[in-house]
């Protein structure tokens, strides 16, 4: 039995282990100590033992008693909240690990390592260390910050639930549908920082696209409302596109230049699949109608035969439940591709203050200004866009955009 | 446990509050007794009634104004006994100013005796 053996089920089984370690111990760095003790542990035995029927079980089992031994050596076992942990424990120990199933706390991990009380940041890398069984140091990597950082910002999120009194818990059901908007924006900015996770070390783009995509699936599975099962269909849509979506060197193409024969068909008919099933429920929100957009896109044979007339008016549709200056954008680029030009730029020229220092404004405006025949100005905003990218390739990019230009 | 709800907002902008203040912030209190989990709360004079000292070298120094000059001033407190956070955000988002101000909630601090 390998080490990448034993790793992927620790992997795969630390994120429910941990969740009810944290619901019986209440105290975040226990239950993860706790669960390292048991899986260094497990790395000493299972090689000569094999891997037990049900290793979950096994590991939740040797991470109860070290846990037991930890609160008793410490300084703390006194304190009548630790005794009641202790007796808790204790009657807990007492099944095999065989005859009981492990009840699936994760719904209540997920909910509080996303409370919005904790930064988004601390929220991102809560989750992806407790749920996804990531280190410390392979968070770091994929979201290009020291592990120092890292280590800190974990560290001072589990101080923070701990002393502001974060409860371990499902929200009630009135707070329910609010609460959910942060864990589906955790999800999905730990899907989109896959596309800039760096590339050739121990945790690639896949991997954490990968994670995303997991917990969408669990979060699915203990709460099936229309809106998870559509950040599930976004990613899945937009994931299909990862092998089309960087050139030989790593750089990133983008829709319009990629070539579609690269697409994942079975993944696209996944997305599609689910997002059909979802819609079909009448309860529409931002992430459904984000995959149907993208469900569009997968359908079409190219960019320019994309059905652009339905994607202005799904912007439009996404425009009145979330406002926001991007996705008008959106629309007006649909709307341009769609034959209503100076439309388009109307809305553009709207949207020139707050997205002052937006770099696909100006590269958005350009290419409206070009086909409008308006090429002093596309030619500025060129220079502007160049001047606000910081990604030498997309610098690279617009500047050919310029040159075309003359 | 015990959360001190900090009341700010802008001074002299109780006119953008849609009703009446008073009445709200009477029932916002009686309502938060009843239920348990008031333990103090009141209102502070204007910031133009703060004065600030400190002490350096053992002198102290006095002086007119708040801490820290900010457009929005701390205009009064709860203190809410709830079971959690959530409990907690769910009061202050009742405390009438929430509505043109903001409310810092924090977490009182227990010493071990």
């Amino acid at each position: 039995m390998s080490q990448a053996t034993l790793a992927r089920i620790f992997r795969e089984d630390s994120g429910r282990v941990l969740a009810t370690l944290i619901a019986q111990l209440r105290d975040f760095d226990l239950a993860e100590e706790a669960l390292q003790d048991a899986i260094t542990e497990a790395l000493r035995v299972w090689p000569k033992t094999g891997v037990p029927d049900n290793g979950a079980a096994w590991l939740l089992t040797v991470a109860r008693r070290r846990a037991i031994d930890r609160i008793r050596r410490s300084s703390v076992r006194n304190s009548e909240l630790t005794q009641a942990t202790l007796l808790q424990l204790a009657e807990d120990s007492d099944q095999s690990e065989a005859d009981f199933t492990i009840p699936d706390e994760r719904l209540r991990l997920i909910f509080t390592c996303c409370h919005p009380a904790l930064s988004p940041e601390a929220q991102v890398a809560l989750t992806l260390r407790t749920l996804c069984g990531l280190t410390a140091r392979e968070i770091a990597r994929a979201l290009l910050t020291t592990e120092t950082t890292m280590n800190q910002r974990l560290t001072r999120a589990k101080a923070k639930i701990r002393d502001a009194g974060i409860a371990y818990k499902v929200p009630e059901q009135t707070d329910i549908i609010v609460r959910l908007e942060s864990v589906l924006s955790v999800i999905y900015l730990i899907y989109n920082e896959s596309y800039s996770a760096y590339e050739g070390e121990s945790l690639t783009r896949t991997d954490l696209a990968n994670e995303a995509i997991r917990l969408a699936k669990i979060l699915r599975h203990l709460l099936p409302l229309p809106e998870v099962s559509g950040l599930l269909a976004l990613i899945t849509l937009h994931n299909a596109r990862r092998e089309a979506r960087y050139d030989c060197v790593g750089d990133m193409i983008t829709l319009e230049d990629q070539d579609r024969n690269l697409w994942d068909a079975n993944a696209i008919a996944d997305g599609k699949k689910l997002l059909l099933h979802t819609l079909a429920a009448r309860r529409p929100g931002p992430y459904q109608i984000q995959a149907a957009i993208s469900a569009l896109h997968s359908e079409s044979p190219s960019w320019e035969k994309t059905d652009w007339l339905q994607i202005t008016g799904l912007y439009t549709a996404l425009e009145s439940l979330t406002p926001s200056p991007v996705v008008s954008l959106n629309k007006a680029v649909a709307m341009a591709n769609s034959g209503s030009l100076p439309q388009a730029l109307e809305i553009v020229q709207t949207l020139a203050v707050d997205l002052s220092n937006y770099q696909p404004f100006y590269a958005a405006r350009a290419d409206l200004l070009t086909r409008s025949g308006q090429l002093a100005n596309a030619r500025e905003d060129y220079r502007r866009a160049i001047d606000l990218s910081k990604n030498a390739a997309e610098k690279a990019f617009l500047h050919g955009k310029l040159d075309d230009l003359g | 446990m015990m959360y001190m709800a900090l009341i700010y907002a802008k001074e002299g902008y109780q006119g953008e509050y849609d009703g009446d203040m008073m009445a709200d912030y009477g029932k916002f209190t009686q309502d938060a007794i009843a239920a348990g989990v008031f333990s103090a709360g009141d209102a502070l004079h204007p910031v133009s009634t703060a004065s600030s000292v400190s002490v350096r070298d053992g002198k102290a120094t006095i002086t007119d104004g708040p801490f820290a000059e900010t457009k929005e001033q701390l205009g009064g407190y709860y203190l809410l006994d709830c079971k959690d956070l959530d409990e907690a955000m769910s009061w202050a988002a009742k405390i009438p100013t929430a509505k043109y101000g903001q409310i810092e909630v924090r977490p009182v601090m227990v010493f071990d005796t």
